[in-house]
């Protein structure tokens, strides 16, 4: 068993721990940071609730270890807000009711955001697809669809966006 | 879950990797997507004493033709094979074969090279290399060997690979005009192993015939299955309905698949069979409008 010095850059603050190898990314995150917005779902990488970005890749963070993300960049849940104001990912979901229990929502949103990074528009094929390593077992996809969706067309128009967060 | 305790190693230099691994043969293991080895050391089916993680070793990710062979390099993410233009426009195998592969998420993670070298016959890119005769490049620390695929696969989970040796390269030949491939997958759902999956590349000649024909099963035995009875038969027929399905029959034939909660062995085999006659349709069409 070796221990190992990291610093790992999440939501743009520089993080160090001290870790032994076997530790994994989300129990990084949850316990030795103590940041829980990240879930921990199946644990066997299916359900995606446990979905962080890794130099802005959505990745699935109970299959990779807290050392291989030495020297990177890790995006969660809790790095969608900014200053003060919600995520147009998070709007989006708010709007649309794109949850029910919510247990799938952090891993769905930040999956979300990396698509709307790299596609804009993105077709509701397009959208199924993405999140199709994200697992949810109450909307049926449907409101989630939308919320995407919504969050999608206020991005696009980045000063609307801005007033739906202030309603 | 949390693995078994084991010692995490980052070398900066394939020879730094290579000399490590010929230092502890026997409980060295390299790490390098991670989305096989790690689901198997956190469910204890599998241990390690030294995980070696390639990961940080500049050079090993690239996709490129260079004198008539497409290089993949062994670390090349399935995503990145996903979305490369060169692939999608001249390897549709390789493109629909990266695209049905576990989920998005584990794409972003997961590498060419790690799926054939984890020796899973229930891993898509083993057929697929099968069907495109690949050769893997093997690097240990006596320098490179060449392995043609069929000689990659040993057994279940077993490769030709030496403990001391990594998987730096795949070569596909570059297919000749009028070729074309698919990869027909049947799967539960998103993310699961294929109850039954085909893929097939064939090169057509001047007149329409069939010159070369790549047939192979995912899942189907304790390695990927080359149908090499079914490739023969293709050899010099003008593809019609009934020369695919004679050619699915025989390829099906060599399916010896397990019984388990995604079906039946019988019922493996029927679809082994339709997903290879629906995989030669798809590839011939590609071949003719190409």
């Amino acid at each position: 068993m070796s221990q190992h010095q990291i610093k790992v850059k999440v939501n743009g603050t520089d993080q160090k721990a001290e870790v032994e190898s076997r530790l994994l990314l989300v129990h990084l995150l949850r316990e030795t940071l103590s940041m829980t917005g990240t879930h921990i779902g199946c644990d066997t990488t299916h359900c995606g609730a446990c979905t962080v970005l890794l130099d802005g890749m959505p990745v699935k963070s109970c299959t990779i270890l807290a050392v291989q993300a030495d020297g990177r960049e890790v995006r969660t849940v809790e790095g969608l807000e900014q200053d003060g104001k919600l995520h147009a990912i998070q709007n989006g979901f708010h709007q649309e009711h794109g949850l029910q229990c919510g247990f799938c929502t952090p891993g769905m949103m930040i999956t979300s955001s990396a698509l709307l990074d790299r596609n804009p528009d993105p077709s509701e094929a397009q959208i199924r697809q993405a999140i199709s390593g994200n697992l949810c077992r109450c909307t049926g996809y449907v409101n989630i669809i939308k919320s995407v969706q919504h969050a999608a067309a206020a991005l696009r128009q980045p000063v609307e966006a801005g007033e739906l967060v202030a309603k | 879950m949390i693995p078994a305790s084991f010692d995490y190693h980052s070398p900066q230099t394939l020879d730094e990797a290579l000399a490590f691994l010929q230092s502890h043969p026997d409980d060295a293991k390299v790490l390098s997507g991670g989305q096989s080895l790690l689901p198997l050391l956190k469910l204890r089916l599998g241990s390690a004493g030294h995980l070696v993680d390639i990961g940080r070793i500049p050079g090993l990710e690239y996709i490129k033709e260079e004198s008539g062979v497409l290089k993949i390099g062994g670390r090349t993410r399935e995503s990145a094979l996903e979305h490369s233009e060169l692939i999608q426009t001249k390897y549709p195998l390789l493109a629909e074969t990266a695209a049905v592969i576990a989920d998005p998420l584990v794409r972003n993670m997961a590498t060419v090279g790690g799926n054939l070298a984890h020796g899973d016959p229930a891993n898509d890119h083993p057929a697929t290399m099968l069907a495109l005769r690949a050769e893997v490049v093997a690097t240990g620390p006596n320098g490179t060997r060449t392995i043609p695929i069929d000689q990659f696969f040993l057994g279940l989970f077993a490769t030709a690979l030496a403990p001391d040796e990594i998987l730096t390269e795949i070569r596909i030949p570059v297919p000749p005009v009028r070729s074309g491939g698919s990869y027909v997958k049947l799967e539960r759902k998103v993310g699961d192993f294929a109850t039954a999956a085909s893929a097939v590349q064939v090169t057509l000649g001047a007149g329409g015939e069939i010159t070369s024909a790549g047939i192979a099963l995912t899942n189907a035995g304790p390695t990927p299955l080359r149908a090499a009875d079914a490739e023969q038969f293709l050899i010099g027929k003008q593809p019609s309905a009934d020369v695919i399905a004679e050619a699915a029959q025989r390829a099906a034939a060599i399916a010896t698949p397990s019984a388990d909660r995604r079906g039946a062995v019988e019922y493996k085999r029927q679809m082994a069979r339709v997903l290879t006659g629906r995989a030669l349709k798809a590839a011939i069409d590609w071949a003719k409008e190409h």
